[in-house]
C-alpha cells in the first residue's frame, strides 16, 4: 500500500498541477480579455482577408478568407523548407566528405567553410545575401540571358515555364518507373541474399528512369513546350520580364542563406557519422574480397547513417523554425503573411500566434517522425 | 511517509503563492492607469521607430516630433513635467499588443483611426493629430505623373500590418492592375529594397513618404504622386476600459489645438491668464474648474502650453521646419481654410 502510495501520489498531483497552471493561465488571459473588451473566437477565419500577397503557390487574392491566407503562408513556408533541406543535404554531404579527404586543399578548405558559415548568425546572413544579392543584380533590361532564356535580376530569377501536352500520360510512365525501380531493388537484395549475386541496381533503375518517360514522348503523345519569358516595358525606366515563372529574390536569398548555414552543421554530421565505425570494419569488408565502392555502401554507409540520421534530425528541424526568419526580408511566409499581415489586421493575437505555434509543432513533429520511421529502418537488426 | 508529506506541503505551497498571485490580479484591475502613473513618476508612451517629424531620436537618445509631444503634453498635465515620459519604439506590428497588454499607456505612433481597430480589438482612439493619405513615390526618371500610369506587374514596397497593405489592394483592385506587393516589417528595410531598385513604387502615408525620401540616397531623384488613395486620420490610442485616462489624453491633445485657435503660444501663456476672453482664461487655468474632472489641478493645462506648446508651434518646429511638409495642408486650423475642429474646453 505504502508503495502503491509512494509511486503513484506524485504523478498524480504533478499532472494535476500542470491542468491547473493551464486552467490558472486560459482563466487569467479570459478575465483580461474581458475586461479589455476583446473577443475570443476563430470566426474570422472565414473573412474576407482583404490583402494581397507577393508569391503564392496557390490561386489567392484579397477576397479570398484568412483561412486561405493561412495556407498560402504554410505553403510558402514548407516550400522553402523543402528546397533548403535537400540543398543543405547535398551541400552538406559533400563537404562533410571533403573534410575526411586525404588531400590537404580539400580538407581545408572544407574546414574553413563550415567554420566561416557556422559561426555568423543566421539572420545576418539573409540580410548579406538579400541586400548584397539586390545592390549587385542587374535591372531587368540589362540582364543577360543564362542558359539560353533565363534572367537573374535584382526583380527575381525568370525562368521559363513548362506547358505541357497529355501530362497524365507522362505522370503514369514516370509512376511506371518508379514502381518497376522498387521491384527490381527487391528482387536485387533477394538475389544478393540467397544467392550471393550482385546486379548493378544503380545503372538499370537510371535507365528505367530515362527509357519509360521517354517512351511516352514517343508513342503517348507527350509534348512538352516552353513559355520564355519576354522583356516588357512598365514605365521609362523600369521592365520586367512576363510569361515564364519569376522566382522572387527573396525566396532565392533565403534558401541560400539556409542552405549554406545548414549544411555546415549537416557536414559536421556526416564526419562524425563516417568517423564513428570504426577501422576495422573496412579492413574486415576489404579483407573479405569487397571492393571499395562495395566496402562504402555495403558496410561504411549503413553503419555511418545510423549515427548521422538523428543529429540530421535535428538539422531539419531547426531549418524548419529558421525559415520563420523570413519576415526580415519580405519572403511571404506563414509568420509574415498569417502571424504578420493577418494578426494585425484582425487583432486577433491569441487565437493567431496559437494557431502559428501549432502548425510549427505540427510540421517538426511529422519531419521527426519521417525522420524516426527511416532510422528504424536502417537501424542494425539482430538476426 | 516524511518524504511524501514533505512533497505534499510544498506542492500546496505552490497552490498558494498561484491563488495569492491571482487576487492581486484582481485587485490590480481597478486601478486607474493615472494613479499608476503618479506612482511610477512617468508617462509610458509608445512610439514609431524612427519617422522623422512625427516621432525620432536623436543621437543621444532625445525623442521628438508631433506624436511625441501629445505624450509629453500628458506627462506635463497629470506629472507636472514633460520630460518625465519613457518612450517605446515599436514595429507596427508589435503596437497594438504592446498597448493592449498593458506595456504602454498611450500610443502615439502614426496611427491610423479605423472601425475595426477602434471597435474589435480593445482600443480607444482619442482623436486625430495629423490628417493624412496614402500616396505613391516613384522615381523621376520612371516619367510617371499619375497612378493612372502604373501598369500590369508593378512591384509595390510597403510596411508589414498597416492600412497601407488594404488600402493598395483596394486601389489596384479597382482599377484592375495586377501588382506584386513586397512587404517589409521594418521601415528601413523598406526604404533599402526600393532604393535598391527593388520595387517600382513605394507606398505610404504621405508624410510618411515625405520624411523616408529623406533617408533615400538621392532624395532628389524621387517624387511623390499628387493623388491621395485613401483618408488616413493619424491619433493618439488609449486602452478600452479606462474612461478618465482616455478623456485626459484627448484634451491634453485638444488643449494644443484650441490654444492655437485663440493665439495662446509657450511664450504669451502667463501672460493670457489677465485676458478679458473667458475662453482663454479657461484654457490657462485662471477661471473654472476644468481639470477637477479628471482628478487633475487647475494648471494642467497651461502647463501643456507652457512646456510643449500649442499645436501650430509643434508643427513648426517638428515637421515644417525641418522641411518634411512645410504646408500644413488639411492640417491647418478651421478657422484658416483646414480641417482641425476640436470641442471646446468648457
Amino acid at each position: 500500500m505504502n508503495n502503491i502510495i509512494k509511486k503513484y501520489i506524485p504523478q498524480i498531483l504533478a499532472i494535476l498541477f500542470v491542468v491547473l497552471i493551464f486552467g490558472f493561465l486560459t482563466m487569467n488571459a479570459q478575465t483580461n480579455m474581458d475586461n479589455r473588451g476583446i473577443d475570443f473566437g476563430f470566426g474570422f477565419l472565414s473573412q474576407e482577408s482583404s490583402f494581397d500577397v507577393q508569391f503564392s503557390l496557390i490561386e489567392y487574392s484579397g477576397s479570398d478568407s484568412y483561412a486561405r491566407a493561412f495556407l498560402v503562408g504554410l505553403l510558402n513556408t514548407l516550400l522553402v523548407s523543402i528546397i533548403s533541406i535537400i540543398f543543405c543535404t547535398i551541400l552538406g554531404v559533400i563537404i562533410g566528405v571533403a573534410r575526411l579527404s586525404s588531400n590537404y586543399l580539400i580538407k581545408n578548405s572544407a574546414a574553413w567553410y563550415v567554420e566561416f558559415f557556422r559561426n555568423i548568425p543566421l539572420l545576418l546572413q539573409i540580410f548579406f545575401w538579400y541586400y548584397a544579392a539586390l545592390r549587385a543584380l542587374p535591372m531587368p533590361e540589362k540582364a543577360n540571358a543564362w542558359f539560353g532564356a533565363t534572367y537573374m535580376t535584382v526583380k527575381g530569377y525568370y525562368i521559363p515555364s513548362m506547358v505541357w501536352e497529355n501530362l497524365n500520360v507522362f505522370l503514369y510512365c514516370a509512376l511506371a518507373a518508379i514502381i518497376s525501380i522498387i521491384v527490381l531493388r527487391n528482387y536485387a537484395n533477394k538475389l544478393r541474399d540467397t544467392q550471393g549475386k550482385q546486379i548493378p541496381v544503380l545503372l538499370y533503375s537510371v535507365a528505367l528512369l530515362i527509357v519509360l518517360p521517354l517512351l511516352s514522348f514517343l508513342f503517348g503523345g507527350v509534348s512538352l513546350g516552353f513559355e520564355i519569358p519576354e522583356l516588357k516595358k512598365l514605365s521609362k525606366i523600369s521592365y520586367i520580364y512576363e510569361g515564364g515563372i519569376s522566382l522572387p529574390p527573396e525566396l532565392i536569398a533565403l534558401v541560400l542563406a539556409l542552405s549554406l548555414y545548414t549544411s555546415t552543421f549537416v557536414a559536421e554530421c556526416v564526419r562524425a557519422g563516417i568517423e564513428g565505425v570504426s577501422k576495422g570494419q573496412k579492413e574486415a569488408a576489404a579483407s573479405v574480397g569487397l571492393t571499395p565502392n562495395q566496402v562504402l555502401k555495403l558496410v561504411i554507409m549503413p553503419q555511418a547513417l545510423r549515427i548521422i540520421i538523428p543529429p540530421t534530425t535535428n538539422q531539419y528541424l531547426n531549418l524548419t523554425k529558421n525559415s520563420s526568419l523570413a519576415a526580415a526580408i519580405a519572403y511571404p511566409d506563414l509568420v509574415l503573411v498569417f502571424a504578420g499581415t493577418a494578426l494585425m489586421q484582425t487583432g486577433k493575437a491569441i487565437e493567431i500566434v496559437s494557431i502559428t505555434m501549432l502548425t510549427y509543432l505540427t510540421i517538426s513533429l511529422t519531419i521527426a517522425a519521417i525522420m524516426n520511421w527511416y532510422n528504424k529502418k536502417i537501424e542494425i537488426k539482430e538476426k | 511517509m516524511f518524504k511524501i508529506i514533505k512533497q505534499l506541503t510544498s506542492v500546496v505551497a505552490m497552490f498558494a503563492v498561484l491563488f495569492a498571485f491571482s487576487t492581486e490580479t484582481m485587485a490590480a484591475k481597478k486601478s486607474k492607469t493615472l494613479e499608476n502613473t503618479k506612482k511610477r513618476g512617468f508617462v509610458r508612451c509608445g512610439v514609431s521607430q524612427g519617422l522623422p517629424g512625427f516621432s525620432n531620436a536623436d543621437e543621444s537618445g532625445n525623442w521628438t516630433g508631433i506624436d511625441v509631444d501629445v505624450c509629453r503634453a500628458v506627462a506635463a498635465a497629470t506629472l507636472g513635467d514633460a520630460t518625465k515620459v519613457k518612450f517605446t519604439p515599436l514595429s507596427a506590428k508589435e503596437r497594438f499588443t504592446a498597448l493592449t497588454s498593458g506595456e504602454i499607456d498611450i500610443l502615439s505612433r502614426n496611427t491610423t483611426w479605423t472601425l475595426s481597430r477602434d471597435a474589435d480589438i480593445g482600443l480607444t482612439f482619442v482623436g486625430v493629430n495629423f490628417y493624412d493619405g496614402q500616396g505613391f513615390m516613384v522615381r523621376k526618371g520612371s516619367g510617371i505623373a499619375s497612378t493612372s500610369e502604373f501598369k500590369n506587374g508593378t512591384s509595390v514596397c510597403t510596411n508589414l500590418g498597416t492600412t497601407t497593405e488594404l488600402n493598395m489592394r483596394d486601389f489596384f483592385d479597382s482599377k484592375g492592375i495586377s501588382y506584386e506587393p513586397v512587404v517589409f516589417e521594418k521601415a528601413d528595410e523598406v526604404v533599402a529594397a526600393y532604393d535598391a531598385g527593388r520595387c517600382d513604387t513605394y507606398t505610404t502615408d504621405k508624410s510618411g513618404l515625405a520624411a523616408q525620401r529623406t533617408k533615400l540616397s538621392a532624395p532628389d531623384d524621387h517624387v511623390v504622386l499628387p493623388e491621395t488613395i485613401s483618408k488616413e486620420p493619424l491619433g493618439p490610442v488609449v486602452r478600452q476600459g479606462d474612461s478618465v485616462w482616455e478623456d485626459i489624453v484627448r484634451w491634453s491633445l485638444n488643449t494644443m489645438i484650441e490654444a492655437e485657435e485663440y493665439g495662446v503660444n509657450s511664450s504669451n501663456a502667463d501672460m493670457m491668464k489677465t485676458s478679458n476672453n473667458p475662453a482663454i482664461k479657461r484654457l490657462v487655468g485662471a477661471e473654472g474648474e476644468l481639470g477637477a474632472a479628471f482628478g487633475l489641478d487647475n494648471d494642467w493645462n497651461l502647463r501643456i502650453i507652457k512646456q510643449v506648446g500649442n499645436y501650430g508651434e509643434s508643427y513648426k518646429r517638428n515637421i515644417a521646419d525641418t522641411g518634411i511638409l512645410p504646408d500644413r495642408g488639411p492640417n491647418e486650423l478651421w478657422t484658416k481654410g483646414g480641417i482641425l475642429y476640436v470641442p471646446p474646453a468648457r
